[in-house]
């Protein structure tokens, strides 16, 4: 619960966090190691001072800190937790469904855990599919489609392997599809970063929601192109947001667009926590206000209940939440978290 | 030996070759971008530089054009007879550097990588983008003159050539958004219009302002990459030291970027 300086309680999800163990202990090989590096760069970067962790602390973090930091001092209701495997690279799993699944036990009520898949698993990856609807009930996948898988260096989602694991998903009611475009290295001869491939997938599966995260960046004015065509594409705020800190201008550029383009109810707010953490981001951002010049330019505006729709009521919606039913039920159950 | 006037000026000639260089998906020159990290002239004809992206991840097929970018560039210095350029801690690192050194041709090298594909679509698609977001600058520029929409898209390449600019982003462009032109043959002559689109249309005074649409998404797209890639460079060797008065930043391998000779002195 967030509360405004007026006094107002504003419901939060998180829509984009992780519970991971990126330590050294847990790392396979270089790459590994490069990919933490590569996140502690952006926390180091985008985070105020204030907010800095410790390298070793930001490898691998506890249960406590998760409640601590998105419940306790952080304004969270519920937050999502996303499975990012990357097997190649960590020997028992970047962020797992398993551990996470155990870590969220303590408050289930303030979490979802969606799943992960690899589609060039083939067979494996529809079996997988089976079990995780079955073993943890998830409603929505994140999808990874730079992950490495032995000589493959990354994936579409319109590749034949990867419509069969979406018809299975459409079957069995998980409607979430988080895609997180990272850089897919092989083929050299496109562009990593290419968003169309969303187009494609959103077109042919109109049953399930395609959640963007990251709206897209680096390709955000790629991503705007499609968003605006396609009914079920949404856009996860997720490393966009930090930069209401470092670039508040750019900021309310990125806003701008994506409120121009994407619309008002299909913006889902994310910390990307361990990466950052709620409290600040949300404080931020419920004060934030699109500087005049771009307002008018754009013709947009960002207005308390539009906050309101992207920090949590947006989210609510796609995984069915029903928001007064779930603050009653938490104000029933406090977060507990071991003194220290 | 080299003295170190002479050591300075022949450093000088090659960061200027390396302004030329640019990161395709920014458009901005990567010593401007602060990539390059080490230039050292070894004896009087032999080079090396060093370069460094922002994270390890960083498109591998850029990091070609770029590694490639520097070898052309420098190598079209009259003095120079051996050059070695080294990408550092990247994905694709080893085969980037291998490629590169091999003094085999780009395309060769590349098409070992992808089954004999070229770059070209991705190129074009990132030079487009740097198109419009030199022509906003300019088309921007005009509009703020108070200059109607028919007669910005109206006007000829020998019209563009004798705008004077004060505006530093304007004047930075301004060359940067012909060379397009010219190099793309999109205009040649004084009496072709200097504003076409990218696929070589007219653009309808009516749709000037959908068109402007456009090219800031492109632009605001750019300015945060740029913004991003900035600073996860300058954050990527950094950690946190938690002292009495909260946490700090540390750079562990400070002082690594070698003087910029006269670009520094400007830039």
């Amino acid at each position: 619960m967030y509360k405004t300086p007026d006094g107002r309680e504003i419901f939060v999800i998180d829509g984009h966090t992780h519970f991971w163990d990126g330590s050294p202990e847990n790392q396979s090989n270089i790459h590994g190691k490069q990919f933490i590096d590569c996140f502690y760069a952006y926390h180091a970067n985008l985070s105020p001072p204030e907010e800095l962790w410790e390298k070793s602390k930001f490898e691998k973090y506890s249960e406590d800190d998760v409640y601590r930091d998105l419940f306790v001092d952080g304004p969270d209701d519920m937050a999502i937790i996303q499975t990012t495997v990357l097997g190649d690279f960590y020997k028992t799993g970047f962020g797992c469904i398993e551990r996470s699944t155990q870590m969220a036990k303590r408050h289930p009520e303030r979490f979802i855990v969606n799943g992960s898949f690899d589609p060039r698993d083939g067979e494996k990856a529809l079996e997988y599919i089976h079990y995780m609807k079955e073993t943890y009930d998830i409603q929505g996948v994140k999808m990874y489609t730079a992950e490495w898988n032995g000589d493959s260096k990354g994936w579409s989602l319109n590749d034949p392997a990867a419509y069969k694991c979406f018809e299975l998903c459409d079957k069995l009611g998980i409607r979430n599809i988080h895609v997180h475009k990272g850089p897919t290295i092989i083929p050299l001869n496109k562009d990593a970063f290419d968003v169309h491939d969303v187009d494609y997938a959103a077109t042919d599966f109109q049953n399930l929601n395609w959640i963007i995260e990251h709206c897209g960046l680096p390709r955000l004015d790629d991503f705007c192109w499609i968003a605006v065509q396609e009914t079920n594409v949404y856009g996860g705020l997720a490393v966009a947001l930090p930069f209401i800190h470092t670039r508040p201008r750019y900021f309310a550029e990125v806003m701008a667009e994506l409120l121009f383009w994407v619309g008002e109810d299909k913006i889902l707010f994310g910390s990307d926590y361990a990466i950052w953490t709620p409290q600040w981001l949300v404080d931020r951002f419920w004060n934030f206000e699109i500087p005049e010049d771009i307002a008018k330019e754009r013709g947009v505006q960002l207005t308390d209940e539009i906050k309101e729709k992207i920090l949590g009521l947006n989210a609510a919606r796609l995984y069915g939440v029903d928001v007064e039913a779930k603050k009653k039920q938490l104000a029933g159950a406090p977060v507990q978290i071991a003194a220290e | 030996m080299l003295t170190d006037i002479i050591r300075a000026d022949l450093e000088s000639d090659v960061w200027e070759r390396l302004e030329l260089v640019t990161d395709p998906e920014l458009d901005e020159p990567i010593t401007e971008m602060g990539f390059v990290e080490h230039l050292e002239i070894v004896d009087s004809g032999r080079v090396e530089v060093g370069f460094r992206l922002p994270t390890y991840w960083c498109s591998p097929n850029f990091a070609f054009l770029m590694a490639f970018g520097i070898r052309r560039e420098v190598s079209a210095l009259p003095w120079v007879r051996g050059l070695t350029v080294t990408l550092h801690d990247h994905c694709f690192g080893d085969e980037v550097n291998e490629g590169v050194n091999s003094g085999r041709a780009f395309g060769e090298v590349f098409a070992k990588y992808c089954d004999g594909a070229d770059l070209d679509e991705v190129t074009a698609k990132f030079e487009a983008k740097a198109f419009d977001r030199r022509q906003e600058v300019m088309l921007l520029a005009l509009q703020e003159r108070g200059l109607t929409a028919e007669q910005i898209v109206g006007m000829t390449l020998g019209d563009f050539d004798r705008l004077a600019f004060t505006g530093e982003e304007e004047t930075r462009q301004k060359p940067r958004y012909r060379a397009l032109l010219v190099s793309q043959g999109l205009a040649e002559h004084p009496d072709d219009p200097a504003f076409p689109t990218w696929d070589k249309q007219r653009i309808d005074p009516a749709a000037l302002a959908r068109h402007l649409e456009r090219l800031r998404g492109t632009r605001i797209n750019m300015e945060f990459n740029g913004a991003l890639c900035r600073g996860l460079a300058s954050a990527r060797y950094k950690e946190v030291e938690i002292g009495p008065d909260g946490p700090t930043l540390v750079d562990f391998i400070a002082g690594r970027v070698p003087p910029k000779g006269r670009s520094a002195a400007t830039g």
